[in-house]
């Protein structure tokens, strides 16, 4: 079983000696000493990863630091929108961790110090590790649309983090007149789960045919297509009559003039490549990055996202860092909930290993990806991912979209499925 | 029935330490079984309201239904897709994992007392020789039906009503002659009495 042969003892002997020297003290775990992990960041990623790091070896001391003691998951979140599910279903806490033998710390991160191993945070704490795990999630590129920024974004949210933005845009959407115009503008790639502004325009759309039939959904796309492309625009036929003159729905491509400059919040005015569009909700999702702390820890690279080995998600800007979920540049792995939980698993076992003295194992991915595309309609997209030579592959043969036909029986079964997926991770996650 | 559950699972063990020769960049079945439960619930017990629980199923079972997900036999939304992914020997390794992971029968499923009746009778009629103890013993290299979610048994008995799904041919022969005699009633009552295990 074990990797520890004599050339690997003396590597890491040799790293101890250096570690225990470099601080004056021995931080590094070997043979029964202290093994400790801090998690920055309480996400999918973050919560999967200290709760496998314990379940696989009782013995590691984690601690995870998170600034809110609420968390509400972004899958889902688009039912709220459109009024299939409260927002307190998707509301969860880290009662679970505590249960599992993880110190749950809510702070604010402020820094880490890779050289000397520790992680600081906003009430003045210091937290010395072993080995860091950082799941950051996303942060917003506000620089890019004029006139919309953190501030702006209460009155006119994004909705891209969930919680009270996602309420809010529920409110205003409940709140808007019978033949009222809802502007949803999706960022450009990458960006946190790529069906996701399509599945919103959906469920919207079913609220608004249901309770405000005479109404519009106008989609302000940069980009030329999107993920599940075929799938969503098959049932935007069906149910509101995309691609004819009188749809709900309406979707302006990036080289049909879809992207967007500035926002107006005077005038609800979102100016565009071409025209202006005047909307009574608007829902503008900027392009994104890695979270703050990515960039504070110095682990992001010129494009903002954060490089890592994909064996062992270790950061190749700083040793004994890792990073995982939709901060990391995991691809082919998408930037999707359950592909952080299943990153975190990876790390999980590779940091487990690799405190034990021990190689880290050879990983194992999936992703599966459902959207409700109409209630009682789901779709999905699902892959398998394996390791070789050095990289994240996708398993050939494997993997795919729900077969283009549409098939109303089967659709029903995967939004079963669907709401069946968010019971189960988030009780991997939670529980 | 106990001491012959633990024995089965000891020779599916041995089985695997004879058979089991990993190949070197295989990952292990823990490894693997991780990336099953954000669907099917950690452990492989799912909390529904679909999804199967993978927990306790034979690994022989396991196998056979991986396999058909792979060849088509068996319909599916998206498990066809998924079981592409992997190969024989990493199929085995999920096989063992599962097996030896404790079936917790699901909770709050609904049921109507007086059909779980009748159904506990069509049960014993039709389906307890190979689905022993109730439709809750995974010996025989049969599923677990008792406990198991509702929706899921529900459509794999109706994939192999239409033909859609294959099955071994004892199973088509009973599950249509139960099918004939008693109907979609007949179905609806055995889906009842396997929701009433909880």
């Amino acid at each position: 079983m074990s990797q520890f042969t004599r050339r690997n003892f003396l590597k890491v002997t040799g790293a101890a000696a250096a570690a225990t020297t470099a601080l004056g003290y021995s931080t590094f775990a070997i043979g029964g000493a202290s093994k400790k992990v801090v998690i920055v960041g309480g996400g999918i990623g973050g919560v999967t990863a200290a709760k496998y790091i314990k379940m696989m070896d009782k013995s590691i001391d984690v601690t995870l630091i998170e600034a809110n003691k609420d968390y509400y998951t972004c899958f889902m979140s688009n039912e709220v929108l459109g009024g299939e599910r409260s927002i307190d279903s998707i509301h969860f806490g880290y009662s679970g961790l505590a249960k599992h033998g993880v110190k749950v710390v809510h702070d604010w991160v402020t820094g880490i110090d890779a050289g000397k191993r520790v992680v600081k945070t906003k009430g003045g704490k210091s937290f010395g590790y072993d080995r860091c795990i950082v799941s950051p999630g996303i942060d917003f590129r506000w620089d890019t649309i004029e006139g919309y920024d953190a501030k702006v974004a209460e009155k006119i949210p994004h909705a891209w983090k969930a919680g009270s933005q996602t309420v809010t845009l529920r409110k205003q959407l409940e709140a808007m007149k019978n033949g009222g115009t809802v502007i949803i503008a999706p960022p450009p790639n990458p960006f946190r789960c790529p069906p996701g502004p399509y599945e919103r325009a959906s469920l919207i759309a079913a609220y608004l045919k249901k309770h405000k039939p005479k109404s519009k959904i106008i989609i302000l796309d940069p980009k030329d297509k999107f993920s599940k492309f075929g799938l969503f625009t098959e049932a935007w036929k069906r149910h509101y009559g995309y691609g004819t003159g009188n749809s709900m729905i309406e979707w302006v491509s990036g080289s049909k003039g879809g992207k967007i400059e500035s926002v107006d919040p005077a005038t609800m005015t979102v100016q565009a490549d071409v025209e202006a569009f005047k909307g009574d909700v608007l829902n503008i999702i900027p392009a994104q990055k890695a979270g703050k702390i990515a960039f504070d820890a110095g682990l992001t690279n010129d494009k903002g996202w954060c490089p890592i080995d994909g064996k062992t998600f270790e950061s190749t800007m700083h040793k004994n860092i890792h990073v995982i979920g939709d901060a990391s540049v995991a691809s082919p792995l998408p930037k999707s909930g359950y592909a952080a939980n299943s990153e975190a698993k990876v790390c999980a076992a590779a940091v487990v290993a690799l405190l034990n003295g021990d190689k880290a194992p050879q990983p194992s991915w999936v992703n599966t990806c459902y959207s409700i595309v109409h209630p009682g309609e789901g779709i999905s997209v699902a892959m398998v991912y394996a390791y070789k030579d050095g990289k994240i592959v996708k398993v050939k043969g494997s993997g795919g979209l729900t077969p283009s036909k549409f098939d109303a029986e089967m659709r029903a079964r995967e939004e079963q499925y669907a709401h069946s997926w968010f019971r189960n991770i988030t009780a991997d996650v939670f529980g | 029935m106990k001491p012959r559950r633990v024995m089965t699972a000891g020779l599916i063990a041995g089985g695997m330490l004879i058979g089991g020769f990993v190949q070197a960049g295989t990952p292990s079945a823990s490894m693997l079984a991780n990336t099953c439960f954000g669907c099917h619930g950690p452990g492989g017990n799912s909390n529904g309201p679909a999804t199967p629980t993978l927990a306790g199923a034979s690994a022989e079972y396991f196998e056979e239904v991986m396999e058909a997900y792979q060849s088509g036999d068996r319909r599916a939304t998206i498990m066809d897709r998924i079981a592409k992914g992997y190969t024989k020997e990493e199929i085995k390794l999920l096989a063992g994992y599962f097996s030896k992971q404790k079936f917790v029968p699901a909770k709050g499923q609904k049921f109507d007392p007086k059909k779980a009746k009748k159904g506990a009778k069509l049960h014993d009629k039709y389906c307890e020789k190979c689905h022993a103890d109730g439709g809750s013993s995974p010996e025989d290299d049969s599923g677990i039906l008792a406990g198991q979610w509702r929706p899921y048994l529900k459509y794999t008995l109706d994939d192999i009503l239409a033909g859609k799904s294959e099955m071994p041919k004892k199973m088509m022969k009973k599950l249509k002659k139960l099918h004939k005699k008693k109907g979609d009633a007949g179905i609806e009552a055995l889906l009842n009495y396997y929701a009433s295990k909880q």
